[in-house]
Parts: C-alpha cells; structure tokens; sequence
C-alpha cells in the first residue's frame, strides 16, 4: 500500500519542537548530583520520540544524531552512567542543534550541521568512555542485525533454490497467555514454505493437574521452500525465547546478503501554522453554538405568528441571543488565547546561559505563567521580553562581589509576573539589582543635547526614567555583546505600542528596576466608551478612561500660551475639545450637557470634552491602514449596530496630536467618513 | 475489519498508524498513554488488536500490557510492542509481561501492515 508519509509531517515537526521544549526545560531541572528518575525519564521519552519519529519519517539527519544521545540517556536512566554538569550543558547544545536540524528540514533543506557532527563525535567519545568503565550491554549490535534481517530477503527469492526442512516446534507452555496462536504461525508458515505435514507430539497432564490456559502441544513438520533459513526463524521471533524451535536442515544453509532500505525523504513544500486548543474550550463552543440554536428556533416561532402581546417574550429572546452572542464571541477569542508560560518558557535556559557568560547567579522567579494572551500578541511581545530580560541581568544585577558588598544577597533575583487587570495582560520584568542612576541618565542626556542642564534640574524621577526609552539613548560604560547597543529601548516601546500597549519603569537605587508592560488581551476585539459629538460617535478604549464627570466651566483656567487646563481635585489637567479636534461643523446644541471624559496616557492625564456619552460595548477593530490610510490620533474604526462607522480613537495620538497643535498652526483632521 | 488499539504518546507516530491501519480497512481507536488506553479498553471490549509504544508518561508500555492481561476481555488478546532497535530488554520485559510481539521502529506503512496480519 502506498501511503504518502509526507502528510504527517508537519504533526512531527510540531511535537518535535514542543518535546525540546520539555527537554530543555527538564535538563534546566536536573540536578547532576541527585538525578531524579522521572526527570531523566522525560528527557529520555522525549529523545526516543524524537528518534522514533524521524527514523520512520526519513529524516536520517535527526534520528542519528539522537541515536548516541538516547543510548547516553538510557545508560543514565538505568543509573549505569553518572550524568556531569558538562554531559547537561552538551545536552543543552543538543537540543539548540536538533531546533535547527529540524528548521532546516522544515525549510526542505538537509538536516546536517557542523555543530551536529561535532556533538555527534562528543556523543561517540562519551559512549566509548563509558564502555571501558562499565559493563554495558544494551544489545545495540545485535537488535541493528535484527533490524536489517527483516527487510531483506522476501520468501521465494527466484535465485534461491527449493530446499526440504524439517521443524520441530516445542511452544513454550505459556505462549498463549501473551496473545499467540500456533494456528497462526502457520498460517505465516505456509505462506514463506509448503507444509507437507504436520504431526502432533507432547504429553497432556492429568486432568487434575492441567492448566486450561497453559499449551502441552508440540508439533513436527516437513517443510519445502526457497526461502532462506532466518525467514522461518523469523516466524518464531516472537515465541522463540520461550519456545523450543528445531530446525534441521537437508542442505547447509545458505548467507543471507542484507540490503538496507532506502526510502526517498521529499521535502516539506510550505509550512502551515496551527494552534492548539484545549478541549474545554471546544466543548464550550459548541455547547454555546447549542444555545444560540435553542435561542434561533425561538425566536423563529415567535415570529411565525407574532402579536403585540407577545412582544416581553421577543424582548426575553432578544437578550438571550445577546448574551448567547456575546459568550460565543468571548469563546471564539479564548481560542486564540494562550498560557504566556509559551513566551516565558525560554528565559529559564537564557537566564541560566547569560548568568553563567557574566559570572552572575540569578534566580529566576516566574509567575502567573498561565495567564492567557492572544497568539499574535504572544508571537510579539517575545522579543521585546528577551531583550528586557538581558538588559537586566546585564546591567541590572550586579556581580556577585558587588552585591554582597552592597549587603544583598550573592545570588541576584528576576521575576517575571505576568497577571490579567481589567481589559489587559500586564507582564511585570522586576530585578533586585542596583536600579537606574538619575545622574547618569541625566548626564547622558545632556551630553546627547536631549535634554538642557536647566530641563534636568525639575525633572521628577519617573521622568528622568522615561529617558532610557529615548532613541540612541544607552548609558552603559562598554557594549557588550549580551544586551543592545542602545538601539533597544526605544524599539521595545515602539514594539509594545504599536500592540496598542504601554511600557514604564520604576526603579529606586539599590533596590532593583521593574519595567511594566501592559498589552491588551487581544488585537480584534476592544472594550470601546461610544461618545457623542455633534452628530458623530467616536470610540474610546476604555482602558484608557479614568474617569467621566460633568465639564463645569468654572473650572476652566486658561495658562500661559493659550492653553486650557481643569482644575480636576488637587491637580490641573489640558483639556482638549474633541470637536476642534475634528473638526465638528454642528455647533453644541441647547441641552447639549457638555461632558468631560479624563484619559491618561504616558502616565498624562488630559480631559477630553465630548458632548455625551454614550453605551459602553465591545467593537470590532478594523483597520484603517488596510481600508483607507494611516490617520494620525485614530487607531481604527468599527461598525456599529445600525451599520454606521465610528472612528476608534488613539488616545495618545490625540494627546500628541494636540500638543504638536497648540504650538504649531491649528491644523484639524478631517474625519473620515 | 479488525478493531484495533493504537497506544503512543507521540501524535504523528499515532497519526501514522491509525492512518496506515485506517487505510487497509481496519478501525482504530487512538490513546496517547497507558491511563487512556487502560481507561478505552475497560469501556469499550471487542478490540482484536492492541498496539502500543514503550516509552510513554503516566503509564508506559509495559505497564499497560501486565494491566490488560488482567482483564478477561484481554487474556489472548494479540498486543504489539512497538520497540526500537536498542530496545533489546525491553523486548524480553514486554514478553514476560505478555505482549504478543513487536514491531520495531523505524518501519513503513508496509512493514506495520504485514505485522498486523501476522497476528489477526
């Protein structure tokens, strides 16, 4: 039969990468000098899969390089082998190689690298080292000559000549207690060789003493055939250990010749990505899609024959189809949505490898790992994480000498947290290092002309830290090539922002830094404010609202420059008329209650005055960029539910928008429609 | 055709199997350990066929085979052990703990099939 094995593929390729990841994270956990068996057993499982998969697959690359490294492991798991820090770290490589061996194989190309033959040869000197010292015998030769035997010389080799046997066949008395049936051994029999008799031997017990489970039967049979010898024998692999098989031979037998087999590997054309789903999510979908059904069907029959007396019922169904709608909604996201311990896997393994570059130990702590976040978002944020992640354990913690000189103790400390508040995941890098210097920054910044010596004096220090987020900003004395050369922070704020997030850091001397991002829970879907003004609605992010109060123009003071503040409490906060910003031609009507809604962004408050406001609901996000063009102050727009677009406001954007405004020509957007 | 148990933790080894199996006409229910194999075989009987990888969490190969020979539905019952080839010993472990035979990896669709026919 033929069967493309190219179409499973993909599954290998993916469980593949996902058993390096368990590897990895359980040679993270292996303690060299107390190994624990079921962790040594998960990394065993997870190189016999992989060996298992690519010698069936055909990719020769990968299952010989996890031959050596799977023999090592087994030696270890059975405890004939003692595991070093070393063989861990080897191991380690390992799995970085196999990761690229099996992208290269991916990419349709050969799987073969330099530093796989390298690890290959490590391997070998291992495995040579370890046979002097200790007995090993894992029948490696002989089950590879097994192996081989089965694929070569198939029954009735033309060039073989007819030969007469004779079979003595003794099972053992247990052989049908493990499923086999001498029935069917000569079945097989009689399709390798013509049976031309078969006689009944052995002795039954007496009565009283006999098993009913157990065989007594022995058998002899003459047999005629061209097949070789081991093709008889290999009938009886299964019960030969148990069982007595005797088979004399008319003519010497013949050598058999073996052939390896050799299977063409096509390359993988494209590759697809998939995503995986728990099943509780699925099972709530389509019990929620059961709902919407019920739901469907009753309001159908209300509708059949519809009379106004009927109408608290239509009411009834209309806000169950809501709520059904709106369940659907939020399950159909949650399947996008996955545990962030995917994105904070990999910093157990960095953490540990960039430690041991500087001669730093540090403890990594990581929280909240199963807190949910959409895969787009996930795929995004990696690299802005990583790169947070090495600057602090580059310059954040201090060496070792350092910080016990400075009374912390030797070992430094990183914790990632990562937790749902509101609409938002917020993922928290904190280090107890020695914080960021408010002189140094600000010595940096005047010498870059960022900032004049008079600016740096009313600086608070929330500002003064906001600082490192400025392009070609870097205050570290050397660049070294574990973190950036002052190209990363502000590319990790732009990155997070342009996920409609928000990066800041607060730092206190000695103490240690955290820097916390707030990222929405997913790019599709926003909890929108609608406002009113004029004859126009607008969409705010809600998560950026703080508060909504009555706009008492009594509280109005104008300042120096022509710009408007509120006195909101103990503070005074610029205030923006939506309608100028937009350019709203319909003056406020009478009765028009004006409102002010209080927005904050990059740590700003600003008010925002509109005319009214409106429902509160989840919208849609469409893009501008892709539909229209790239409108400064507006992140996209939606559709409401009488079909009409409504602008989704960036609030940043038009804080900024209205800043560059008050001190450069008045200049409003158009809106557009 | 023939009911048949397919045992492996890894998905596309399964996946190739009950394809392969599926293919030749056979119906193969898929578990990815021995706790869910052990769990299908004490719910639904009428399996002709066990076929089941060593290695596996929770439960390995071996373990599910001394536990389903246990069960009277499973006492000759054909299991195969699918085993590679420097898993000599385990060959003998599965033995005593009464697999019917194995079948060792790596092998094609081809292979696997002319095994199962040895056994159904």
């Amino acid at each position: 039969m033929a069967i493309d094995l190219s179409q499973f593929h993909q599954v290998f390729f993916e469980e593949s990468i996902e058993g390096l990841d368990t590897m990895e994270a359980a040679l993270m956990a292996l303690d060299a000098n107390n190994v624990d068996q079921e962790t040594i057993n998960v990394i065993f499982r997870s190189a016999h899969s992989i060996k298992g998969g690519s010698a069936t697959f055909g990719f020769k690359s990968v299952s010989e390089f996890t031959h050596d490294m799977e023999t090592i492991l087994d030696q270890v798991r059975s405890g004939r082998r003692n595991i070093s820090p070393d063989d861990i770290n080897i191991f380690l490589q390992s799995v970085d190689c196999m990761r690229e061996m099996i992208s290269l194989i991916q990419a349709g190309e050969e799987g073969d690298t330099e530093v796989a033959s390298s690890l290959k040869e490590t391997f070998s000197a291992m495995l040579t080292a370890g046979d002097s010292g200790k007995s090993n015998k894992n029948g490696l030769d002989e089950g590879a000559q097994r192996n081989n035997s089965e694929d070569v010389a198939r029954p009735g080799n033309p060039h073989e000549k007819v030969r007469q046997w004779q079979l003595e066949f003794i099972p053992g008395e247990k052989i049908l207690q493990t499923g086999n049936d001498v029935l069917r051994l000569f079945r097989e029999l009689a399709e390798v060789a013509t049976v031309r008799s078969v006689a009944f031997a052995g002795e039954l017990p007496g009565f009283s003493s006999l098993d009913p489970l157990a065989c007594y039967m022995t058998w002899r049979l003459e047999l005629e055939t061209s097949a070789p010898a081991d093709d008889i024998y290999a009938i009886f692999e299964w019960v030969e250990d148990e069982s007595e098989i005797k088979l004399a031979e008319i003519k010497p037998a013949i050598e058999v010749e073996s052939k390896p087999d050799i299977k063409p590997v096509k390359p993988v054309a494209s590759e697809s990505t998939s995503i995986r789903v728990a099943i509780d999510k699925i099972d709530n979908l389509i019990n929620l899609v059961g709902e919407l059904v019920i739901t469907q069907s009753m309001l159908g029959q209300l509708g059949a024959d519809f009379d106004v007396r009927k109408l608290p019922r239509l009411n009834e169904g209309l806000g169950q189809l809501e709520h059904n709608t709106r369940e659907l909604q939020e399950s159909v996201m949650r399947i996008r949505m996955l545990p962030i311990s995917f994105a904070f896997s990999r910093f157990p393994r960095m953490v540990r490898d960039l430690g041991s570059q500087l001669g730093k130990s540090i403890n990594l702590v990581m929280l909240g790992e199963s807190t949910e976040l959409d895969k787009t978002v996930m795929e995004k944020i990696g690299d802005p994480l990583i790169h947070l992640v090495r600057n602090a354990i580059d310059h954040g913690i201090e060496m070792p000498e350092t910080r016990l000189q400075a009374g912390k103790d030797k070992e430094g400390r990183l914790t990632l947290n990562a937790y749902h508040q509101g609409g938002n995941v917020v993922i928290e890098i904190s280090d107890d290092g020695k914080g960021l210097n408010r002189e140094a920054l600000l010595e940096k910044a005047i010498e870059k002309n960022i900032l004049s010596e008079d600016e740096s004096l009313e600086m608070s220090d929330d500002q003064v830290f906001e600082l490192i987020f400025s392009p070609g900003f870097s205050t570290a004395k050397t660049v070294s090539d574990v973190s950036g050369r002052g190209v990363g922070m502000d590319v990790v704020k732009r990155n997070i922002q342009s996920l409609n997030g928000a990066i800041d850091v607060s730092s206190e001397k000695n103490k240690g830094s955290t820097f916390t991002i707030r990222l929405p829970l997913t790019l599709a879907i926003l909890d929108g404010q609608l406002v009113r003004v004029g004859g126009n609605i607008y969409v705010f992010p809600l998560v950026s609202i703080v508060e909504s109060m009555q706009y008492d123009k009594h509280k109005v003071n104008k300042i120096a420059g022509g710009c408007e503040v509120f006195s909101l409490r103990d503070d005074y906060v610029p205030i923006i008329e939506l309608r100028e910003v937009f350019d709203v031609a319909e003056e406020k009507k009478e009765g028009d209650s004006a409102l002010m809604v209080v927005v904050e962004s990059g740590g700003e408050k600003t008010g925002i005055v509109v005319d009214e406001l409106l429902a509160q609901q989840q919208v849609v996000i469409k893009s501008l960029e892709k539909n229209y063009k790239k409108v400064e102050g507006v992140s996209g727009a939606t559709i409401l539910g009488d079909g009409t677009v409504a602008l989704i406001l960036d609030m940043p954007g038009i804080v900024k928008l209205k800043s560059w405004e008050s001190s450069q020509q008045r200049q409003p957007i158009h809106a557009v429609r | 055709m023939a009911k048949i148990l397919a045992v492996d933790d890894s998905a596309s080894m399964r996946q190739m199997v009950s394809f392969t199996l599926s293919s030749a006409g056979h119906e193969v229910t898929e578990a990815s350990d021995g706790v869910e194999a052990l769990k299908v075989a004490k719910s639904r009987n009428g399996f002709d066929l066990v076929i089941s990888d060593i290695n596996m969490p929770n439960m390995d190969g071996i373990a599910l085979i001394k536990e389903l020979r246990q069960l009277s539905d499973f006492k000759f019952t054909p299991i195969l052990m699918l085993t590679t080839e420097s898993g000599a010993e385990k060959k003998g472990e599965g033995k005593s703990a009464g697999a019917t035979g194995w079948i060792v990896k790596p092998f094609n669709p081809d292979q696997l099939l002319a095994t199962v026919m040895k056994v159904l």
